[in-house]
């Protein structure tokens, strides 16, 4: 990635670019559970959602979390982050469409590195937070 | 309804291999068209050994276990009642397709809310590669539903 950040250039506040992901489909479920080994049936078997009170299946948090990791490699070569991390606010369901986002929170030292914290995030079509995310990142 | 008993409860330890294709479903599966994740050329034209493993991939490496379900069974619990409520990587070194990589997890914590309604499991992996050297540490908490908090 010729063009990655440098520390130096890098200000708290500053944001990343943006990702909106096309909404959430249940291909997109049944990839998911195959791609990731997360074969709970609620994200891709109605019926099973519905026996367990939910209208419909809702998609995996780590899907959303995925999407954190993409804006995070979007902005910086994969080699360069040091975590990635989440809290899971709201469910995620079939149709949304999904805004992943980013912004510097910390400029620091750890491990003899310069770092960037982020905060990064899911929000969904009506605004609302689906995920509430740090990453911290290595920067030159 | 869960057993803090099981505080501390480690499970077996079991080893895997990241494989190439399952990072190309678990890529299309996320919308990741980035072809160092599907073009070894690529990977080491970005200066990576082989093709890296995208950063939740951890996941599919975690989720290949022999023993898949051993925490709800543990805690005797519902697949339909679990929900996730937190995950965190630490990344100590990069992993790549190839890697043979050795997953140990253990319940750390386990505790509720709202008067039983809400259990929350707290469990921490380490994930080591074949030199024996930690390549990350991975912490989730899982959250179950009590559908009979409140009733007698």
């Amino acid at each position: 990635m010729a063009n990655a950040p440098k520390f130096a250039d890098v200000k708290v506040g500053d944001e990343i670019p943006k990702i909106v992901m096309p909404p959430i489909s249940r291909h997109q479920l049944a990839l998911y559970c195959g791609g990731s080994g997360d074969h709970n049936p609620i994200h891709v078997d109605i019926d099973f959602a519905k026996k367990f009170g939910f209208k419909d299946v809702f998609a995996h948090g780590m899907l959303s979390m995925a999407f954190l990791g993409r804006v995070v490699t979007g902005w910086v070569p994969q080699s360069q982050v040091r975590g990635l991390g989440t809290r899971f606010t709201s469910i995620t369901w079939v149709g949304d469409v999904i805004t992943v986002s980013g912004k510097v929170t910390a400029k620091r030292e750890q491990g003899g590195e310069k770092v960037v914290d982020l905060e990064v995030k899911c929000t969904n079509q009506n605004g609302q937070d689906t995920l509430q995310g740090h990453a911290t990142v290595a920067l030159a | 309804m869960l057993d803090k008993k099981h505080i501390g409860h480690k499970f077996n330890a079991f080893t895997t291999t990241v494989e190439a294709g399952k990072i190309r479903l678990f890529c299309k599966a996320i919308g990741e068209e980035n072809e160092i994740y599907s073009d070894e050329k690529a990977a080491k034209a970005a200066g990576y050994r082989a093709i890296p493993a995208p950063p939740t991939f951890l996941t599919a490496v975690t989720n290949d276990d022999p023993d898949k379900g051993g925490l709800l069974r543990l805690l005797n619990v519902d697949i339909g009642l679990i929900l996730h409520g937190e995950q965190h990587y630490e990344y100590l070194a990069p992993v790549h397709v190839g890697d043979r990589i050795t997953c140990q997890s253990q319940v750390m914590d386990i505790y509720d809310k709202k008067g039983g309604a809400l259990w929350f499991v707290v469990s921490e992996t380490s994930l080591k590669n074949d030199a024996g050297k930690d390549v990350a540490k991975a912490r989730g908490v899982t959250v179950v539903r009590n559908p009979n908090a409140g009733k007698a």
